[in-house]
């Protein structure tokens, strides 16, 4: 899993059954200080209600099909998470 | 597999349904003289690692098995704990 911040949101009408009613957000991966990882996006569906801008958790490729209520999505990131905070030791 | 330091954890409230419960913890990867390779990532807990601990930890669909594997997403898992960082030796065993 990956630690990302909310950037922005996509809107489709046309997609895949299966992502009907579900959030496409894009998302930026961080560092663990809050800091942007880079320029690269992905998108991930959100499973769990997030937000603009909230700091989040990612799960990327099979895995995200896991993730409650997304069995069988043709998806390779999913938000399951919104981070409250990090605690790491930097030496 | 890889090897990777525990090195702090993350806590999240409002996360998805089948992740209650579930530890949350920040690795650093390793390469196999034990130095930081890449990013930190957080990985869920399968064992009870805490910070500091050496552990080897599985990417990909395979990291949800240690856990109900049909609806658990998580690609990083932590699988197991090193003895110690002198458990982690190349070529021949010391005697």
């Amino acid at each position: 899993m990956i630690i990302a911040r909310i950037l922005g949101t996509v809107v489709s009408t046309q997609k895949d059954e299966r992502l009907r009613g579900k959030k496409l957000l894009i998302v930026r991966p961080l560092n663990l200080d809050g800091t942007e990882a880079g320029s690269g996006y992905t998108i991930a569906v959100d499973t769990v209600g997030a937000g603009y801008h909230e700091r989040v958790l990612v799960v990327a490729g099979s895995s995200a099909r896991l993730a409650e209520g997304m069995k069988d999505a043709p998806v390779d990131a999913a938000i399951v998470g919104v981070i409250d905070t990090v605690d790491y030791v930097n030496d | 597999m890889q090897l990777a330091r525990v090195i702090g954890t993350v806590v999240a409230t409002v996360k998805n349904d089948s992740l209650e419960g579930r530890k949350l913890l920040v690795i650093q990867s390793l390469d196999a003289n034990l130095q930081p390779q890449g990013a930190p990532l957080v990985a869920l807990d399968a064992i009870g690692a805490g910070t500091g601990e050496l552990i080897i930890w599985c990417r990909g669909k395979e990291a949800s098995f240690p856990f109900r594997r049909e609806d658990t997403p998580t690609d990083c898992t932590i699988i197991a704990i090193v003895d110690s960082d002198r458990h982690v030796t190349q070529g021949r065993r010391p005697k």
